[in-house]
């Protein structure tokens, strides 16, 4: 191998890291606030960049009716709750956001004809669709059993990934697409090519990563869902509702989630199950910072991303096999520098 | 004049699975007040706080908090109402920095429209100069008796109503305990009703307008903290051998 294959090589595991650690931040985040292992993860990746290359050939893409049809189911508990239990304040938002955004997101999709708009705006508008599938997964699978163990949660998160994996096999087929890439710009740096796409990749994951920093550090919101990570029964004290902040990092992961689907829909052609290998990547990533550290997790995730394209050129059949093999030396060594922790309530 | 009332409970019963832990509970703290429950370990102090904070659910009875009585108690709701507890495990945020939990302390104020936490903060500094100094050090890092200061500051930061405390003095020097009373004393002067949970029935029963005295899930006793005082009984079991000081 010469030097100008290994920095190809460095550049790919780079681009694919930065991805991982996007995902590896999100799944550290949901398990922190709320004990859930999000498996599902990777589906709002495949979501993102199959409802963006929906727009693209002029279709209309199946999470639209996911959106409209989790919305209805949504907005029919809370009716069912309120009713029995005669608190109608709370309806209005409920049923803003479940029935009248659906409604909206609907009309603008099959009367706004998204085919003939700019990439730019395509993105927005696939963001809208999938983004708020997040919480709304939430409000269905989970908060209905906030104080189940992790176990269960982690059952529930199988099932959820289960069924979104089939209704993305549903939605999209079982063609894969590829989107037009954001720029066509590349560079000669030293002897290695450097495509736009990958800069895009990079520093949209970098930006993303210090925007998320800022947002725990400086913002309210940002410092009550490391308080409820933390400690919920001293977050609740405080009036931060556990739900609430669930809801919360649901959305930061959907949003994290389908962010990624769409950067990486020009490089790789993304099928409706990409997700769960590429959720995995991250997944493995997360487990290197022990679900906790922010900062590890996301180096563990751009080696991970390294690790994968140098065994792509080695022995590119056992790619896979490397990568989550991984796995087996980071737990050994964190469960012998770690101190055992005991699980909360 | 009577002031106004702020929390009434009637009728309470709360238990653990089987196990009923308090049965028909009742008391009242009206606003200005300073009101303890005192009683020996187990005596359900604590599971009363929690399950007026709504922590834990009711078998029976009611929570009067302010005139409204909600059928179902929510912990964020009674939060925006007015209510606070420093709960008996303190529950501080440990890896976050002194400054940072108390202005959660604040996070519902914030979130109603409010914009005076700085100010909060700067006033719950006078009272615990040793929090300011500490204000980027770690909550987890603190000595056992910052910790008590900086849970009753970030309760103190809500500007709550009712202030309901469990054992604030659990293991704090004298000094710093009589440091925590004399504030209670001053927040009490403002208007802010008080609900003190203590084993050191001394102190409470020497800051506090009225007491109740809990045991085994019950009011056994109950009057001002002067007929308390001079009670034969609560003199034998909580005032221990030094009653008469
Ligand atoms: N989570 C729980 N599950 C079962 N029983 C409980 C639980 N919490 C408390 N109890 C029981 O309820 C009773 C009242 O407990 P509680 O903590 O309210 O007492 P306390 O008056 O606060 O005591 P202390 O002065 O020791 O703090 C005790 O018998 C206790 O063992
Ligand atoms: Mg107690």
């Amino acid at each position: 191998m010469d030097l100008q294959i290994a920095l190809l090589l460095g550049q790919d595991g780079i681009v694919n890291g930065a991805i991982y650690a996007l995902l590896a931040l999100a799944l550290v985040l949901v398990f922190a606030v709320t004990r859930v292992i999000f498996i599902p993860q990777g589906e709002f990746v495949a979501f993102g960049a199959l409802t963006l290359a929906s727009f693209q050939a002029g279709k209309v893409p199946g999470t639209l009716w996911l959106l409209v049809g989790m919305g209805v189911a949504i907005a029919a508990i809370e009716i069912g709750i309120a009713l029995r239990n005669g608190t109608l304040r709370r309806l209005t938002s409920a049923l803003g956001w479940n029935l009248a955004y659906p409604a909206v997101a609907a009309a603008v999709v099959l009367l706004g004809q998204p085919g003939s708009w700019s990439l730019a705006l395509q993105v927005v508008l696939a963001l809208a669709l999938v983004v708020p599938l997040g919480p709304m997964v939430y409000r269905l699978a989970y908060q209905p059993l906030q104080s189940a163990s992790v176990l269960v949660l982690l059952i529930v998160s199988v099932a959820v990934h289960l069924t979104l994996v089939g209704l993305g096999l549903l939605f999209f087929g079982a063609e894969g697409s590829r989107t037009p890439a954001f720029s066509d710009a590349s560079f000669d740096w030293g002897g290695v090519m450097v495509t736009g796409q990958t800069l895009w990749v990079v520093g949209a994951s970098a930006a993303l990563i210090v925007v998320l920093y800022l947002f725990f550090e400086r913002s309210l919101w940002g410092k009550a869902l490391r308080a409820t990570a933390i400690n919920r029964t001293g977050a609740r004290l405080m009036g931060i509702s556990t739900t609430q902040a669930g809801k919360l990092s649901f959305v930061l992961a959907a949003a994290i989630g389908a962010l990624s689907g769409i950067l990486i829909a020009p490089i790789t052609t993304v099928y409706y199950d990409t997700g769960f290998i590429i959720g995995l990547k991250g997944f493995v990533g997360a487990i290197v910072g022990g679900m906790a550290s922010y900062p590890i997790a996301a180096a563990g995730a751009i080696l991970v991303g390294l690790l994968e394209s140098f065994s792509s050129f080695w022995a590119s059949a056992f790619k896979e096999v490397i990568v989550f093999t991984l796995i087996i030396p980071v737990l050994i060594w964190r469960s012998l520098t770690t101190r055992h922790v005991e699980e909360e309530e | 004049m009577e002031q106004p009332m702020i929390l009434e409970v009637a009728d309470l019963r709360v238990g653990y699975g089987k196990v009923e832990a308090l049965h028909h509970v009742s008391l009242k703290v009206r606003a200005g007040e300073i009101v303890t429950v005192i009683g020996p370990n187990g005596a359900g102090k604590t599971t009363l706080l929690s399950a007026i904070m709504g922590l834990l659910p009711r078998r029976s009875g009611s929570v009067t908090f302010l005139g409204s009585a909600p059928g179902e108690i929510e912990v964020e709701r009674m939060v925006a109402m007015g209510m606070t507890l420093v709960p008996e495990k303190r529950e501080l945020f440990g890896e976050m920095s002194v400054e940072d939990n108390l202005l959660l302390g604040a996070f519902m104020r914030r979130r109603l429209g409010h914009r005076d936490d700085a100010a909060t903060m700067a006033e719950v500094y006078g009272i615990f100069p040793r929090l300011k100094e500490r204000r980027e050090q770690l909550a987890g890092t603190l000595s056992g008796g910052e910790r008590q200061m900086l849970a009753v500051g970030r309760a103190l930061m809500a500007k709550p109503k009712l202030l309901m405390l469990d054992e604030p003095s659990l293991g704090l020097a004298p000094l710093i305990v009589r440091e925590i009373f004399h504030v209670l004393g001053r927040l009490r002067k403002t208007g802010v009703a008080i609900l003190l949970v203590e084993q050191n029935a001394r102190a409470a029963l020497q800051v506090a307008d009225y007491g109740y005295v809990l045991e085994t899930g019950e009011i056994a006793l109950a009057g001002s903290s002067a007929e308390l005082r001079d009670n034969p009984r609560v003199v034998e079991s909580y005032l221990g051998f030094g009653g008469k000081h």
